[in-house]
């Protein structure tokens, strides 16, 4: 649910990024916050553990200058992979506009991969969004480490509804802004058909 | 999806500002601002070049929902309002017409007695407010990005 403030001429947006624990979802938005212009950019913002494990969420605010004489912010935001963080991911994903779903691409993480996946769409659905029609971007994380399933492999398992997909290395940057742009691009297509 | 987009057109805009404006200068508080559930700023009055606006409307939100979740463990439908005390600033956060989120930062030369007091009235205010926009709701401008274009978002890109 996008705000749209007609009269400071503002659309805000709400990204988040989901996927099973240390998947890189933390790691993508230091990696944005690190290579933003400082004026486009807000506080990064990351609600930890101890052991600096996300507990609740991590929140970026970013400008990206004027559509239509409207000034675009978009807030992103992660959720705690861990499995039992659940209550926590569903109230994250509350007025989402986009999700970027982060995988693993280590072999040993294909189960969690898939959990994560399908705990996502559960948590879409309860919050009365249509998880078969929501603006979703794949992206593959981690495909510098060796033991990696490969892109068909990963696409057969989880992209299902044949979004756009990106191989990303988010320690480094590899795809990250690939992503970022292509879910940001999906939103705003999807608010200009303005059929939600 | 779940809910259309929240729409804010400039005179309910002003009337929000006008009735937070109202709040800070009746409760003593040094900053008052609204945000939406979903964490975005709808409109402050006060000291706000003082505070991160942005970052106190995200975390604001999320106290706000993981309070609610709170609540429905132990069967209450949410706690309506939350107050945090600080040595010197104040917080009190309440929930109005269950969909926004009014925040007052006071310190002490308010009490929280008042502070209570005048959200009560200024809620009243603004659910009034509320009404109205969700009366204009899918009218007029609505069509603005309509005509939004590929080259427009592929600039924004750049």
């Amino acid at each position: 649910m996008s705000f749209i403030n007609y009269s400071s001429r503002e659309i805000n947006c709400k990204i988040v990024y989901y996927g099973p624990g240390l998947c890189g979802k933390t790691t993508n938005l230091q990696y944005i916050y690190r290579r933003t212009n400082p004026e486009s950019r807000g506080k990064m913002i990351s609600l930890t553990t101890d052991t600096e494990r996300t507990l609740f969420f991590d929140f970026l605010p970013l400008s990206l200058g004027e559509v239509r004489g409207f000034k675009t912010r978009f807030h992103l935001y992660t959720v705690p992979g861990q499995v039992f963080y659940d209550a926590s991911r569903r109230l994250i994903l509350r007025g989402v506009d986009g999700v970027v779903f982060s995988a693993d691409s280590q072999l040993t993480r294909m189960d969690a991969n898939v959990e994560s996946l399908e705990n996502l769409q559960v948590n879409l659905r309860e919050q009365g969004y249509d998880s078969d029609r929501i603006p979703l971007v794949m992206q593959y994380n981690k495909r510098d480490l060796p033991h990696v399933a490969s892109v068909a492999e990963l696409h057969a398992l989880l992209n299902y509804r044949n979004v756009p997909e990106f191989e990303a290395v988010a320690t480094t940057g590899v795809g990250v802004f690939e992503t970022l742009k292509a879910i940001i691009k999906l939103i705003l297509i999807d608010l200009k058909k303005g059929g939600r | 999806m779940a809910q259309g987009n929240f729409i804010l057109r400039e005179k309910e805009y002003l009337a929000l500002q006008a009735s937070l404006k109202k709040l800070l200068a009746n409760s003593y508080a040094k900053v008052v601002f609204l945000v939406d559930k979903n964490g975005s700023l709808i409109a402050s009055a006060g000291a706000t070049g003082d505070f991160d606006t942005t970052s106190l409307a995200s975390l604001t939100a999320g106290n706000i929902a993981a309070t609610g979740g709170l609540a429905s463990l132990i069967g209450e439908k949410e706690f309506s309002i939350l107050f945090h005390e600080g040595e010197r600033d104040n917080m009190h956060i309440s929930v109005v017409a269950n969909r926004i989120i009014l925040v007052v930062i006071f310190d002490r030369r308010s009490s929280v007695g008042l502070v209570r007091l005048r959200v009560r009235r200024t809620a009243t205010e603004l659910e009034r407010i509320l009404r109205d926009i969700d009366a204009g709701a899918g009218k007029e401008e609505e069509g603005d990005f309509e005509e939004l274009t590929e080259a427009d978002i592929e600039s924004l890109l750049k």
